[in-house]
């Protein structure tokens, strides 16, 4: 392991903070800025996504067509997943990987900046390709409406119009970013660590991260080409996956999820992490089973890149390809397990107090075993055979991903904004936002369990009367938890503007088993820290 | 496809009274009454199979988190600074700390063989392919269900049945439903001609789904007359919503009965298609219209005018007022690389001949054309 090298002498901007005007954010190459700009980023796109949920829970309020047509309807939940999946939740995790790792190891900066630069500035173009992907079926020349669901199967994505082109190339450019970000982030981890900052003294989000930037590049060119060759399929006459061409439509199946179920990992891991973090904080006791706990996720990546077909149990497998593929997730229990068995035994015997970041943990706790016990329901194929393709795995699917990830990054927010900014965020508007958001959240996914079960399928602009009640719910439920977000962007928004000043130390159990060094710089940080390598005890 | 006002009013009125309901069962704690919580009373062995599986795995889950919640509650309660609870340092450093991780494999995987067990045993009868009483082919196409008859010769299309969205079976009700005696070991063989779909009715039988070159199988007994209904699974485009599945169970003499009648009429059709009979024009634009709405309408809507970007129009269309013969082909034998099916293959002569005829009389389409069967099977 290398020092961190000092970057002295080479330009004069280190020393005199931060530059001036449009061009500290176009040309930056500070990991504080490049983090702040990702967090906005997803916070933008939170909301756009937010709002397409609200439009799709509007439209099934009741049956019959009121506010969309079926292709439009259909092209929201299509966008409503790749905005929410690509541009809220990842970049999220990757702008707290830019602000907390280098902190965290006592790094000056990320490894590569300029690149660093690069990977933040491809996401905005790719936004604006992703939207437009929804407008242009508005023109005469736009075609037909990406109606397929962010899984864009073949040969339903082949009769798309114009919309779907700008989805294929939005992948790629997204991939590209997401590859650039985490070469950047296992670069850093490998090669920034402060001296004595050893393998097992790394905060378990730096672990986190570091599985989780290897799964994104062992994943994403996978889907990269998939999805090109669904472009060749399209405009080049190629026929990879149309039979009657000899190409086979479920090979892309297989290819997306390759890509897909890992992908929950990548979206997982770091809120993981992050609760890795916050647990021990506030129940003011080490982290139970630190190690355990590394070789478990190292253990759930690896395994999560094998059982990518449990996505596709009703494509017909043959016995022994099905059977493999059930046990394999069964197994996905036990790494899972073992992180919320450490989780609750950091709680065990500790000394709690319950700001808002430890509430949304435990709330985590809760929620996401929930997700996890459903989750095995899925993975016994007969059983699946009948929940496939139903709102029973909507249900499953939010239940994993708010509370796996959506949640922990709320909490994250909750716990770094102090660093970040130098004030304390309003923690009584912290509880409101805690409560009325995971209240809401559980009003509009849990009855949505039932309506699978009762055989409502996943897709459909349009239901029978039978599906009405939890409908009515789900949609209620929806709106109120779409609103609370607004409440998240202002509590943020309030914190930057001012409020009471923020200890450099902000919270009590901070320093108590594997810490990282933010809590050793002052709150907020100034724009270059650890410009020599500081000690680590 | 759109509701007129008046009956959304309606459903809206239907939709607060239900609300009104749900909330009054909650209030009593009865999770009883027509709310639906679980998955449909299965009526075939392996269906009956997959519940009582379905069940298993549904309260380990809730054991679980009985247990998860009851350990998270007693560490809130007990284990609180505000309570001078002063916390444990050295708890992880102790045997618990150590090594009681390794209990979480072992319970874990006490639940995971408890669960697989049995469901291993159910996934070796989904895949058993014994030999079966009877067979029936199951097409889905975009929107609609063919159902072929293996056995008997026998085709059946089935089409979503226009009703009221304050209709009971408002999107479960289709014009020709599959027909299957019971107690006999029917075989289902799905494949599809266009996209991706899924054919599942719950309470007889699980989905596979349904894909261009494939054929996928799965098997069913019914054990139970009566009618039971479900819908496409898979996502296919536009029409995904209004893919209704129903399926009549009948006993083994009235299947028969019926089955004698659908051949009749099946014959009485295709001799009349091939009779050398000229039809007026009259007579092919009602039939015409009759299967336009029919296998049409989906897409093309019921005035011809389609929706733009996505399903052409036929009013004054090149195809549908150019020359005859270019709109018989693409009828029979489709657009590749289009929604547009071949429908050579699931129309007669004279089924194309009046569709091709209604079309080219239609909404201001002034052809004038009258089209023969005969030309229809000159174009095959």
């Amino acid at each position: 392991m290398s020092s961190a090298v000092t970057a002295n002498g080479h330009d004069e901007a280190h020393h005199h903070g931060p530059p001036k005007g449009i061009g500290r954010w176009l040309f930056s190459t500070n990991h504080k800025d490049i983090g702040t700009m990702y967090l906005f980023f997803s916070l933008i796109m939170l909301l756009l996504g937010g709002a397409m949920a609200m439009l799709i829970r509007a439209e099934l309020f009741m049956p019959g067509l009121q506010l969309l047509e079926p292709d439009l309807y259909n092209n929201l939940v299509t966008n409503h997943a790749l905005i929410m999946v690509f541009g809220a939740v990842m970049p999220a995790g990757v702008g707290l990987a830019n602000w907390m790792i280098p902190m965290m190891i006592g790094a000056p900066d990320m490894a590569l900046p300029r690149l660093n630069n690069l990977s933040f500035w491809l996401l905005p173009m790719a936004a604006i390709m992703l939207v437009s992907s929804m407008i242009v079926p508005f023109f005469p020349f736009g075609g037909g409406a990406v109606n397929t669901g962010w899984t864009l199967y073949p040969p339903l994505s082949v009769q798309a119009g114009m919309g779907m082109d700008l989805v294929i190339f939005t992948v790629h450019i997204l991939g590209i970013s997401s590859i650039l970000g985490s070469i950047n982030i296992i670069t850093t981890i490998v090669n920034m660590r402060a001296p004595d900052m050893t393998w097992f003294k790394l905060p378990i989000f730096v672990w986190a991260w570091l599985f989780t930037a290897f799964l994104l590049i062992l994943i994403l060119p996978v889907l990269a080409g998939g999805v090109t060759m669904l472009l060749f399929d399209r405009h080049f006459g190629t026929s990879f996956f149309d039979a009657a061409g000899g190409g086979d439509p479920v090979l892309f199946q297989h290819l997306f999820w390759f890509f897909g179920h890992p992908e929950v990992y990548v979206l997982l891991l770091p809120s993981i992490g992050v609760l890795g973090m916050i647990i021990p904080t506030f129940a003011r006791k080490p982290l139970f089973g630190y190690k355990p706990l590394i070789f478990f996720m190292g253990f759930l990546a690896i395994l999560g890149m094998v059982v990518w077909a449990h996505h596709q149990y009703t494509i017909g497998m043959s016995l022994n390809t099905t059977t493999y593929f059930m046990i394999g997730t069964i197994l996905i229990s036990i790494p899972v397990g073992l992180m919320l068995f450490n989780f609750m035994c950091t709680m065990w015997r500790g000394s709690m107090t319950f700001e808002t970041p430890m509430l949304f943990a435990i709330s985590i706790i809760l929620m996401f075993s929930f997700a996890g016990v459903t989750g095995v329901m899925l993975a016994v194929v007969p059983a699946d055979l009948q929940y496939h393709d139903t709102y029973f795995v909507v249900a499953h699917f939010h239940y994993a991903l708010i509370p796996g990830s959506v949640l922990g990054l709320f909490a994250a927010t909750f716990y770094w904004l102090p660093k970040w900014t130098g004030n304390m965020y309003d923690e009584k508007l912290g509880k409101i936002f805690f409560w009325w958001n995971v209240i809401s959240f559980n009003i509009t996914f849990f009855p949505q369990h039932f309506s699978g079960l009762a055989g409502m399928p996943r897709r459909i602009v349009d239901y029978s009367g039978q599906f009405v009640e939890f409908n009515v719910i789900s949609s209620l439920g929806a709106f109120m938890f779409g609103v609370s977000h607004l409440l998240f962007a202002y509590i943020i928004i309030k914190t930057i503007r001012g409020g009471e000043k923020a200890p450099d130390k902000p919270w009590e159990g901070g320093q108590i088993g594997t810490p990282g060094l933010e809590w050793t710089v002052s709150s907020p940080p100034p724009f270059h820290t650890f410009e020599t390598p500081p000690a680590v005890k | 496809m759109k509701a007129d006002k008046g009956n959304s009013m309606q459903s809206c009125k239907k939709t607060l009274q239900k609300t009104a309901g749900i909330a009054g069962l909650l209030g009593a704690g009865s999770v009883h009454a027509d709310l639906a919580l679980n998955l449909p009373e299965p009526v075939s062995p392996l269906a009956i199979e997959i519940y009582d599986l379905h069940m298993l795995t549904a309260k380990m889950a809730l054991y679980i988190m009985i247990v998860v919640t009851a350990i998270i509650i007693y560490s809130l309660v007990k284990f609180r600074k505000s309570e001078g609870y002063v916390a444990d340092q050295k708890f992880h450093e102790g045997l618990f700390g150590r090594f009681g991780w390794i209990l979480v494999p072992v319970i874990v995987l006490g639940i995971d063989a408890t669960i697989a067990g049995p469901g291993m045993k159910t996934l070796n009868n989904v895949e058993d392919y014994s030999e079966p009483d009877m067979t029936v082919k199951v097409v889905g196409s975009q929107w609609k269900w063919t159902y072929e008859y293996l056995d008997d010769d026998l085709r059946i299309v089935s089409n979503l049945k226009k009703l009221d969205p304050s209709d009971e079976l408002y999107l479960r009700d289709v014009d020709n439903p599959l027909v299957l005696p019971i107690n006999k070991r029917v075989r289902f063989l799905h494949t599809a001609t266009d996209v991706l779909h899924a054919w599942w009715v719950p309470e007889i039988v699980y989905k596979k789904d349904s894909i261009p070159g494939y054929i996928n199988e799965t098997w069913t007994i019914i054990e139970k007359e009566g009618t039971y209904r479900g819908q496409c699974a898979e996502n296919c485009g536009t029409g995904h919503a209004y893919m209704p599945i129903v399926v009549k169970a009948l006993s083994q003499e009235k299947y028969d009965v019926w089955l004698a009648g659908q051949k009749q009429a099946s014959a009485a059709a295709a001799a009349e298609a091939a009779s050398d009979k000229e039809w007026s024009k009259a007579e092919l634009m009602t039939r015409g219209e009759e299967l336009y709405n029919k296998n049409c309408a989906a897409c093309h809507q019921a005035n011809g005018a389609g929706i733009p970007g996505v399903f052409p129009g036929l009013v004054g269309s090149p195809i549908a007022t150019g020359p005859v013969g270019g709109h018989l082909d693409i009828v029979v034998k489709g657009k590749a690389g289009s929604a547009m099916a071949a429908w050579g293959a699931q129309l007669n002569d004279l089924e194309i001949a009046a569709i091709v005829t209604f079309e080219r009389n239609s909404w201001g389409n002034d052809t004038g054309d009258i089209v023969q069967p005969a030309a229809a099977k000159a174009a095959r």
